[in-house]
């Protein structure tokens, strides 16, 4: 079985604390967070596997990359505290159980990109930007073999992670690719982040979406148009899995000519509330529902005329919300289509 | 010409009576397991003397007429059994009146579910009707002729409930007002005599209702829509007793099937939440959420699903049908039952084993009706129309669930010809002597929609 690579020693070493004095959602001192990680260690209960909103930042923080995020869902697991009830796991759990059929394997021409489980949103790769790319994942029907299965996370389920992940590794690898770009943070984070933490190959490179869409802006630059538009970005979870490739979201910012300035943003963006809506703690409903007030509240505040999105579930989450102050939602995709020319494929 | 069809066209005039095969055809067919039976004539009538006329006509000749709305009960209530004439209602659609300081509308019996949806969002937004989950074509004359129920069940019970006047045609040509409007020019009440009961639910076996009074409810401007998750059966009573005494929610259903694979074995209860703002909706979900709910939600039992802005804001319907085709060959029945709330565990145990049994993929659940004075349960029944074994099985399923319905103390609801005779052969004697009474004086000839409700 796969284990966590998690090192006591430099963690309780550790003078900062940082995952957990950082985080935004539990009010905890150096002193406090020092005992509580040592707890964990330990394999003890402890509040911060209660507190814990899996928001994912702590593996953000924590800049000796030693994973408390992946350790806290470790725990929640093996002491039965998980933040959902019990049926939502049940969901989540055969959501990624395949039933509609195999996937049709064959060998791809270079360079690909995979969608993952969001094969429905495949008409967002469309035009200039992405000519030449093959597509992995396009049929809804069986995107579910290329879940990268990292959502687990929020279920306090990495044994799940761990027993299938293998299996969707080997069926990437399956198409003889040596390259892989990810629409989604959260299978870019799996295979770049959790795949190696818990110690399982991964024999392909992976590409962040961002980087691609960068490099592939740099090259048509001749053909952007300056949007001049003010924007919110709102951050994924999974983002936090790869803070490396955060500074791409303001690259090309930058080139398509758009502001993104506002409060929450980097290390300090809030999360959707999505998965904390629905977790059995007290009081989550509201602390979700006040999340996305404040978020929303800061887009206004930071006169954003469009929500740039990256992540489907926050996007499920927020673009009605954000829509009706005025705010458009959109996919930072089609943003970037917009600043060459193209029609935006949500806007059909 | 054969002299009943030169009769028929007399009344209704060319191109609406029909010998014609392949149109027999058509009316030969129900979109349930029911065995197909070939009508000798469909006659589509524009007016309540039209049907006069053409009632009439069959106690002459003695032949059936089987009154026809949209044909989509699924139990094969409107199979024209001993042949005769299909009567088709589809061109009575005229919506007559709309009160909007009563609150009800006037119908000819053949007016569609979508044709009066249509009108009242477009003219009467602030009015709506109980509209049952069917095909838009489905008429307001089916759905309260086998008591159908819709999204106002929870609040108000069965869509029959809402009725407050009828003119009908009786089986023997005499065209007959029931409600306030025999004594009065408004349709607003049921009373005085004699009761709408002698009308509802019989099939047409005791008349033909050709306009009708339904009440209309405030409509609100934003529909809401939750999901609350959970896997013990067991649960499910008490929870709903508990959203009813709210009485803050409309259409309430909980369900369970083993398709898509996600929520195999587990209850969705969609609850309806309704408001004119936001700020309604959000205290009622929160006050849902966090009170009545939150125990459940708190130790793990229970919880609310993720769904979509479009679900969330009732732009979305369930979509328990879409399993529906999943045995290919588009066949689909139901048998639904009005049953206590309490039996959900049990009709939920007992209809996975009859899916099982019959190698079909269970899609179960259960609406409630009136703040859990009963519910109408579903067991659902997919099969492969060209497969003669799958339509066998599944028939054989809907048999054995209305024995079961009938065991676990329930009503079959708009049961087929099966469910009428278990129903009969379980009846109190003189119920059944009642019945047949009722029968014998409205309809001497035995002409309606021979087959159904039969008192031997």
């Amino acid at each position: 079985m796969y284990e966590l690579r998690f090192d006591e020693r430099k963690c309780l070493a550790c003078q900062t604390c940082d995952c957990l004095t950082k985080c935004q959602y539990m009010d905890i001192d150096r002193d406090t967070a020092k005992v509580e990680m040592k707890k964990i260690i330990n394999g003890e209960d402890s509040f911060v596997l209660h507190d814990c909103v899996t928001c994912y930042a702590c593996e953000e923080y924590c800049k000796m990359g030693n994973h408390p995020f992946y350790l806290i869902v470790e725990r929640q697991e093996e002491l039965d505290i998980p933040p959902p009830p019990r049926p939502l796991i049940k969901q989540a759990i055969q959501l990624g159980i395949p039933w509609r059929g195999d996937l049709k394997i064959e060998k791809v021409k270079e360079p690909v990109l995979s969608m993952g489980m969001f094969a429905p949103l495949v008409d967002l790769i469309q035009g200039k930007l992405f000519e030449g790319l093959s597509l992995l994942s396009v049929d809804p029907r069986t995107a579910v073999h290329l879940f990268c299965q990292l959502m687990y996370l929020h279920y306090a389920r990495t044994s799940v992670i761990k027993e299938r992940l293998p299996g969707i590794i080997d069926t990437i690898a399956k198409h003889d690719v040596k390259e892989v770009i990810f629409f989604h943070d959260e299978c870019y984070g799996t295979f770049t982040s959790y795949a190696p933490a818990v110690g399982i190959e991964v024999p392909f490179k992976s590409v962040h979406f961002f980087e691609y869409l960068y490099n592939r802006l740099q090259e048509l630059k001749d053909e952007i148009k300056p949007l001049n538009l003010k924007v919110s970005y709102q951050r994924p979870c999974s983002s936090r899995l790869s803070p490396d490739k955060l500074h791409f979201v303001d690259d090309i910012f930058n080139l398509i000519g758009v502001d993104g300035q506002r409060e929450y943003i980097g290390e300090n963006a809030l999360c959707c509330g999505g998965a904390i809506i629905g977790q059995r703690y007290e009081g989550r409903y509201e602390l979700a529902a006040d999340l996305q007030r404040r978020n929303i509240e800061d887009m206004v505040n930071a006169g954003a005329q469009f929500c740039v999105f990256n992540c489907p579930a926050c996007y499920d989450t927020l673009s009605r919300l954000v829509a009706k102050k005025g705010i458009w939602p959109i996919y930072l995709s089609d943003l970037c289509r917009l600043a060459i020319g193209e029609q935006p494929a949500g806007w059909r | 010409m054969d002299s009943i069809y030169k009769s028929l066209v007399e009344i209704v005039g060319e191109g609406h009576a029909s010998t014609e095969q392949e149109e027999l055809y058509i009316y030969s067919h129900s979109l349930g397991t029911a065995e197909s039976h070939r009508p000798d004539y469909v006659v589509a009538p524009r007016t309540p003397e039209e049907v006069q006329q053409i009632v009439k006509l069959a106690n002459k000749e003695k032949i059936p007429v089987v009154p026809l709305g949209g044909g989509l009960a699924l139990t094969g209530l409107v199979m024209p059994l001993r042949g005769g004439i299909v009567l088709d209602m589809k061109r009575m659609d005229t919506i007559i009146e709309v009160n909007e300081k009563a609150r009800y509308v006037i119908v000819e019996a053949g007016v569609s579910q979508g044709k009066l949806i249509s009108c009242l969002e477009r003219y009467h937004p602030n009015l709506m009707h109980s509209e049952p989950m069917a095909p838009a074509q489905a008429t307001i004359g089916g759905n309260i002729m086998i008591h159908g129920q819709g999204d106002l069940a929870q609040p108000y019970g069965f869509n029959s409930d809402m009725v407050n006047g009828l003119e009908v045609v009786l089986p023997t040509g005499e065209l007959c007002k029931i409600g306030s409007c025999s004594v009065s020019p408004y349709w607003f009440a049921q009373h005085p005599l004699p009761d709408l009961g002698l009308f509802l639910g019989w099939f047409g076996t005791t008349g033909i209702i050709t306009k009708l009074s339904l009440r209309l409810f405030p409509c609100k401007k934003i529909n809401g829509v939750d999901r609350f998750l959970v896997e013990n059966a067991e649960l499910i009573p008490e929870i709903l007793l508990k959203i009813t005494h709210t009485e803050m929610v409309g259409d309430l259903v909980s369900s369970i099937q083993g398709l898509p694979l996600a929520v195999r074995g587990i209850h969705i209860i969609t609850i309806n939440i309704n408001g004119d703002s936001e700020k309604e909706i959000e205290f009622k979900r929160q006050l849902i959420r966090e009170d009545i709910l939150g125990e459940y939600i708190r130790n793990g039992d229970c919880g609310f699903m993720g769904t979509t802005p479009d679900f969330r804001t009732g732009q979305q319907r369930p979509t328990i049908t879409t399993v529906a085709d999943i045995k290919r060959g588009g066949g689909f029945e139901y048998v639904g039952a009005i049953l206590p709330v309490d039996t959900y565990p049990e009709c939920c145990r007992e209809g996975e084993a009859i899916s099982s049994k019959h190698d079909i993929i269970y899609t179960l659940g259960g609406r409630v009706i009136g703040r859990s004075h009963a519910m109408m349960f579903f067991w659902s029944y997919a099969f492969n129309r060209a497969d003669p074994e799958s339509v066998r099985q599944a028939r054989e399923a809907l048999h054995e669930s209305d024995e079961l319905a009938l065991k676990l103390g329930g009503i079959p609801w708009k049961p087929s010809v099966y469910g009428q005779k278990l129903i009969m052969e379980k009846m109190e004697p003189n119920t059944l002597e009642l019945m047949k009474k009722i029968k014998e004086l409205l309809d001497p000839n035995g002409i309606m929609n021979p087959g159904n409700w039969e008192v031997m």
